[in-house]
């Protein structure tokens, strides 16, 4: 009894964490790209609204990109603190794509992270679109290494269990980073993280069209961001389509709690649009179903048998209702999403993309979508998992630190003590900065961050008090 | 074996990312620990400015530190951290804390001393806490089988708070000659006048923390104190009397890198120090850090990658540092 409560509380703990960390990356994956395409262009064009767009969305990404730095180093080690047996068992193998996680990803968003954020004036503009550039890769790197780590967890390959219960690797370091899972878990993450950014953009460009329709960098960045969403939205669904393939070939009991299948149907299996899973009942009470659809979307035939969790014992059935109901979310704000992305093509066909207020609100309403879809999607494939750390192999309540559950229980409530006053304090100031119209002569990016000699500004050049090494 | 013994070198790759991030991220949180002492307006701007665009990289050395451990050490990962449970929840806390303050100060001034009371706080708190890490880790932990298996105040000894006290003082010294060296006026004069104090406090930390070690454990009194042992052992209070006359007699001169340098000398013996007592375990007198490693293979595969990495990651750290010379002033782009 007491171990449960520890292991429950340590499995809030992680998922609080997690999920607030998250949102973070999932942001600053796609505002890096985006970035790094503002500056490519001011490069490119000379256009001057691409840099104060740049300059408008550098703040913003600097706040994000510091509440994920933070946030992250809470994940890296709470492997230890909190789930020490499963680091100690499966450390030989994630450990070593954690590290190289940090070696190949972390160092280099932080080494250019500085030059990025306040050396323009310093190195020029190509050695900082090269900046720019490496901040934006380090990310995607960093998506990389622990979506792997995470894919292995779910589908795990490559591996021998030691006489000391550890994992070791025993085939290629190849075949356990590309793990059966990964390059779908990639795909559909990444894609993610760019629908998400792209609506958090169209919703701020929306935002200032409601007010003012001439403002040219609210113009700008509300049409690329509806590209964005017109492209990657329809992109994404397929894409989800094929990991949702991939999981029913490797973790089946996820799919059947996603799909609400207690039973299995040996003639073709209904797509259950709404229900109430009642896991004691093992059946879907109110359900709407569409007869034989579901077998038709996961086997591409309306007759084709789908096994139900009747076939899985019930300790090694993840929970139903939490799985059924975020796959629902995440599936939804996805339609949602393409309806917008369409909806703006067809405005654009009318030349009303900017003239349209319906359209504006409507994506300033689907703002937050993709920060709810990217974690309801995470809580799909995460708590689909269950029970288990390493899929069929290490049990959750087998993998967890040795600790008492006050222990517990006191870090859990200071980390939402003080996420809720930091990163609300940051979300609030996020606002702030994005209910400001970008202006035509946008501030650098911090306004007031970072004076080196190097950077003497126009004023101080001016007045001639700088005698510290000179600039270039 | 396999020739060469990639534990070994796996622990001197570990070993390293400590030491560079007590370093480097230990300037960063002396400048947290010394924040309130400096006059609210310029001076202040000019310390946090004179870190902001480096201490990301900085803390990410902790960061390896801690995933190097969990890659090449697995075992010695999943005992030391439950071990030190509180502590090291409470430095993720004061890092969260301290982090965003760089960012949160300028974005809300209705607000700033909070966010500087958080950027000194959070420092206070992190530094602590790895203090008090080092120090039971130090004293031992007790270990049952593949487990940690000792309660959750098991790290609390006054000798644990005096490693916590002792790093407040050494990050404070760093960070005190870091502002030396990068700024000019009255904040350095300021951190004269401070530097010659926190170096006083740090010889009587380093002092306190090497006279109560030996007698932690047997092992350590025959290592450090036993003939003929102690012919080498006696070096590095040697050296470290040598270093801190230079250290004050730059100070006294008024040279501005010098100082911080000495510093670094102060920290580079004292860690060599720890390593004396440690080596070869990775929890002193239980668990070394053979019994603790991952295997070859996984330790080959990550050596790849530190080998060609760890290179391009200094070089690149150094040109962004390179960038940044100077004095830093606080005038913005206001």
């Amino acid at each position: 009894m007491e171990n449960d409560l520890a292991i429950n509380l340590a499995r809030a703990q992680f998922a609080f964490t997690v999920s607030f960390h998250f949102l973070f990356p999932a942001f600053t994956i796609g505002i890096a790209s985006y970035l790094a395409v503002l500056e490519g262009l001011w490069l490119k064009t000379d256009n001057g609204v691409y840099a104060n767009l740049y300059r408008y969305w550098l703040k913003i990404f600097a706040m994000v990109f510091a509440m994920g730095v933070v946030s992250g180093i809470v994940m890296s080690y709470q492997f230890g603190t909190n789930w020490s047996v499963f680091s100690d068992k499966a450390g030989p193998v994630i450990g070593p794509l954690m590290a190289y996680e940090v070696l190949t990803a972390f160092f280099l968003e932080a080494g250019f992270l500085g030059v990025m954020l306040f050396g323009i004036n310093k190195v020029g503009r190509k050695l900082h679109f090269v900046a720019t550039l490496a901040v934006a890769v380090g990310t995607f790197i960093s998506a990389f290494w622990i979506l792997s780590v995470n894919s292995w967890m779910q589908t795990p390959v490559g591996y021998a269990i030691n006489d000391v219960g550890q994992f070791v690797p025993a085939a290629g370091w190849w075949d356990i980073v590309w793990n059966p899972s990964f390059p779908y878990r990639l795909l559909h993450t990444l894609l993610a993280a760019y629908l998400t950014t792209a609506f958090a953009v169209g919703a701020v460009g929306a935002w200032h069209l409601l007010k003012d329709r001439t403002n040219p960098g609210a113009r700008k960045m509300f049409s690329m961001a509806m590209w964005m969403a017109a492209l990657v939205a329809p992109a994404q669904i397929f894409m989800g389509d094929l990991h949702g393939l991939n999981t029913l070939e490797h973790q089946p009991a996820k799919v059947m709690a996603m799909e609400g299948h207690y039973e299995s149907h040996p003639d073709g299996a209904p797509l259950i649009l709404f229900g109430i899973p009642n896991s004691k009942e093992k059946r879907v009470d109110y359900a709407i179903e569409i007869p034989k659809a579901s077998s038709l979307i996961l086997k591409h035939d309306l007759n084709a048998p789908l096994a139900g969790l009747d076939t899985i014992a019930d300790q090694d059935e993840p929970p139903v209702g939490i799985v059924f109901w975020s796959f629902r979310i995440m599936v939804g704000l996805g339609f949602a999403m393409l309806g917008i992305g369409l909806w703006s093509l067809f405005a654009r066909a009318r030349k009303k993309l900017y003239d349209w207020p319906w359209l504006h609100r409507a994506a300033l309403v689907m703002g937050p979508s993709g920060f709810i879809a990217v974690l309801a999607g995470w809580i799909t494939t995460e708590v689909g998992r269950q029970p288990f750390t390493v899929y069929g192999l290490l049990r959750t309540s087998e993998s967890a630190a040795p600790l008492d559950a006050p222990a517990v229980a006191a870090s859990l409530l200071a980390f939402v003590l003080v996420y809720f006053v930091v990163f609300g304090a940051g979300i609030v100031y996020l606002f702030k900065l994005a209910a400001k119209p970008p202006e035509a002569h946008e501030p650098t990016p911090d306004d007031a961050p970072i004076r080196s000699a190097g950077i003497t500004p126009a004023a101080a050049v001016l007045e001639g008090d700088h005698e510290e090494g000179a600039a270039p | 074996m396999n020739g060469i013994d990639l534990t070994v070198i796996w622990a001197g790759i570990i070993a390293f990312a400590v030491v560079v991030y007590v370093i480097m991220d230990g300037f960063d949180l002396g400048i947290g620990i010394l924040f309130p002492n400096f006059k609210v307006g310029p001076d202040r701007d000019t310390a946090m400015n004179s870190i902001a665009p480096v201490w990301d990289g900085n803390e990410t050395w902790l960061v390896l530190g801690g995933g190097g451990l969990l890659a090449a050490f697995p075992l010695a990962y999943a005992i030391i951290l439950p071990a030190l449970y509180a502590p090291l929840i409470a430095m993720l806390l004061g890092l969260v804390l301290r982090g965003v303050a760089f960012e949160f100060r300028w974005r809300d001034p209705a607000h700033r001393a909070r966010w500087d009371f958080a950027f000194t706080a959070g420092s206070i708190i992190a530094t602590f806490a790895q203090g008090i890490t080092l120090g039971a880790l130090l004293q031992g932990i007790t270990v049952e089988g593949r487990a940690y298996a000792g309660g959750w105040w098991e790290w609390l000894t006054p000798f644990s708070l005096l490693t916590g006290f002792a790093l407040l003082a050494g990050y404070a010294l760093l960070g005190c000659c870091w502002l030396i060296w990068k700024t000019e006026g009255p904040l350095q004069r300021q951190c004269y006048s401070y530097a010659g104090r926190l170096g006083i406090l740090i010889l009587l930390a380093i002092a306190a923390v090497s006279i109560a070690t030996p007698f932690l454990e047997a092992e350590y009194y025959t290592r450090w104190l036993a003939y003929p042992g102690i012919i080498a052992t006696a070096q590095i209070p040697l050296a470290t009397l040598v270093v801190s006359v230079l250290y004050f007699r730059s100070l006294s001169k008024r040279q501005e890198a010098a100082p911080f340098f000495y510093a670094l000398g102060l920290f580079g013996l004292s860690l060599i120090g720890l390593g004396v007592s440690m080596w070869p375990d990775v929890i002193p007198g239980r668990i070394t850090i053979w019994q603790a490693a991952a295997p070859y293979e996984s330790q080959l595969f990550m050596l790849v990658g530190a080998g060609i990495m760890v290179p391009i990651i200094l070089a690149y750290t150094a040109w962004a540092y390179w960038v940044f010379r100077g004095k830093v002033g606080s005038d913005g782009y206001h």
